[in-house]
């Protein structure tokens, strides 16, 4: 009967949704531990987020300190293994979001804890599914040590609902913070109106094909009829037809939507590697050799500029028939 | 300047994998450093070099830990450019994130380097564990997923850009830290030392090739094999991996003959529109 900490990521207000697969994977695995799932919530005037994240855990510890705005895997690591000392938690759990990557496997050094990154299922108390070889495998994993520590995958854990009831929230007393010398500068973030990458129900994806940046308003023209998020192949990034962080793959965002487009992109491996668990792919490509169409339930053989338009069209139809 | 690197090398990611029996075959596999470990040699490399060219100041040591035909991969990158390298005797099979980074935590006290760079993950594991270890070990601050790098003129701090799930964020570090790169960090302007570049660089829009010079040069250049006993390093792993499985196969697509028969596939058919 031992708990299971989660690390909560939040805005100033809110629990971000990215940490609800966290939640889940957290519940799964204190079904083995026997102990409850208790949050940590990290950062700077967070009591309203903190809040609203003990509607999903059986407590909060919530660490609100102005010296722990910035998710500094320095800081953020050392009081996450605290949480897990002080609670005698033996699993620790993230999503495997940036922050999540960063901050973890500092965490399980801190703690002589073994990791397993990345998780896709929870087998056990300390065993796991995970995917290897830019997902060409499915690996499992047993972590030998008391405690175990682990990344979940966005994609394959549900987002976690509301507990029946909410959880306490417990202010913890956050004693001198030493940054070692690291300093956060700024955040550019990405301003988008369209739904997360890592969370859309739909995601469009153009590669190298695409050209140039102007075509992308095609894409962006079919994502938006579908309420999906726009993404690209390391590529059409690299040509600086859209920004970096629409990337898609090894680098970039794993996504799983309902629903993928791969336009006049290649699919190479370190891509597929992002998207190859989406439910129902299509894509289209003028070479009918492209290895995309290796992963494609829907493949046709033919350039975006002969087939946006018309899809985007008959799309209108079918949803003006709805 | 000194620049630690720690490489691995990995199956060739190109080619297709084979699981039989639990276990990845590997026997007729080729073997290669790993592409995120090559990136950050190249960046250690450009970070004790000027741009536009002229002497280098620094020193950048490879290290792996691997059986001893690693030295192949080692070679390599002393082709590139890679003054010294280490070898430390492995076996894959035997090694998790934490254990490699407690070999790589004694080497750093023996090599004292400024800076430790390294792949923000190996392709065949996919970890992205041992840097954020290897610093919370070392109680070093860590740089990761970076897409640049620049150091001070003085050598005591560098300002990094991380491509996180939000944006770019930028941060700035004081070394000596542990840096873990991303394939952006090989970029044109991505990787500058103030100290012996000015606000503007420029390089190739690749990591190098080994040159036949580099490659007559790396032969005069020390690659030591030493054992993780030697460092001091005990214990076993942390991590046990059980077993590989293929992934579920996906069922086999079709090839549709119009946009019309396409849409109306996803309608009537995969109903997700």
């Amino acid at each position: 009967m031992s708990a299971t900490i989660v690390l909560l990521e939040t805005t100033s207000t809110n629990l971000r949704s990215s940490s609800l697969p966290a939640v889940s994977a957290a519940r799964a695995l204190a079904g083995h531990h026997g102990g409850p799932v208790i949050g940590v919530a990290i950062g700077a005037g967070i009591a309203a987020a903190a809040a609203d994240a003990s509607r999903f855990v059986d407590k909060v510890l919530c660490f609100d300190s102005p010296a722990l705005s910035a998710a500094l895997a320095e800081t953020w690591a050392p009081l996450l293994a605290a949480a897990v000392k002080e609670t005698a938690a033996t699993a620790l759990v993230a999503s495997a979001t940036s922050t999540g990557k960063d901050v973890l496997p500092r965490a399980a050094a801190l703690l002589g804890a073994g990791m397993a990154s990345d998780v896709v299922a929870v087998l056990g108390a300390k065993s796991f599914r995970r995917p290897t070889y830019a997902g060409n495998a499915l690996t499992e994993v047993e972590v030998t040590t008391t405690i175990v520590v682990c990344t979940a995958r966005q994609t394959e854990f549900a987002p976690a609902a509301p507990a029946a009831s909410a959880g306490a929230v417990e202010n913890k007393a956050v004693g001198t913070v030493d940054t070692l010398g690291s300093e956060f500068v700024s955040l550019h973030a990405t301003k988008s109106a369209r739904p997360d990458l890592a969370e859309a129900k739909v995601v469009v994806s153009g590669g190298r094909g695409m050209k140039e940046a102007a075509n992308f308003k095609v894409l962006e023209e079919l994502t938006d009829l579908l309420g999906g998020a726009l993404g690209a192949s390391r590529a059409a990034c690299d040509a600086g037809m859209v920004p970096n962080d629409l990337q898609v793959g090894q680098t970039g965002k794993v996504v799983a939507p309902e629903l993928y487009f791969a336009v006049a992109l290649s699919g190479a491996i370190q891509h597929l590697a992002g998207m190859k668990s989406s439910k129902v792919i299509v894509a289209i490509n003028k070479d009918a050799e492209a290895p995309i169409f290796q992963v494609a339930d829907y493949g046709l053989v033919a350039t975006w500029e002969s087939t946006l338009p018309s899809l985007i069209a008959e799309i209108k139809k079918v949803k003006a028939a709805q | 300047m000194k620049i630690l690197v720690p490489c691995k090398r990995v199956p060739n990611p190109e080619l297709k994998l084979k699981i039989a029996g639990g276990a990845v075959e590997l026997t007729d596999t080729t073997w290669q450093v790993n592409p995120f470990d090559e990136y950050a040699v190249e960046t250690a490399l450009r970070l004790t070099e000027k741009s536009k060219g002229g002497e280098r100041s620094g020193e950048v040591v490879v290290v792996s830990i691997g059986p001893k035909d690693t030295s192949t991969q080692l070679k390599q990158l002393l082709a590139m450019g890679a003054d010294r390298a280490i070898l430390i005797a492995g076996d894959d099979a035997a090694l998790d994130a934490d254990l490699v980074a407690r070999t790589l935590k004694a080497v750093v006290e023996n090599e004292k380097p400024d800076l430790v760079v390294m792949g923000k993950q190996a392709v065949d594991g996919d970890d992205n564990q041992v840097g954020q270890i290897l610093a919370g070990y070392l109680g070093w601050p860590q740089a990761t997923f970076l897409s640049t790098i620049a150091l001070a003129a003085d050598g005591k701090s560098a300002t990094v850009s991380r491509e996180v799930d939000t944006g770019v964020e930028e941060r700035r570090v004081r070394l000596p830290a542990v840096a873990t790169v991303d394939l952006r960090i090989i970029g044109k302007k991505a990787v500058r030392n103030e100290a012996l570049s000015g606000p503007e660089v420029e390089w190739e829009d690749t990591q190098r090739l080994a040159s036949l010079k580099g490659i007559m040069a790396a032969k005069k250049k020390e690659l030591k094999e030493i054992t993780a006993e030697s460092l001091g390093v005990a214990g076993g792993i942390l991590v046990k991996t059980l077993r590989h499985e293929n992934p579920p196969s996906r069922k086999a697509g079709i090839k549709v003959a119009s946009v019309e028969e396409l849409v109306s596939k996803l309608h009537t058919e995969a109903k997700v529109i």
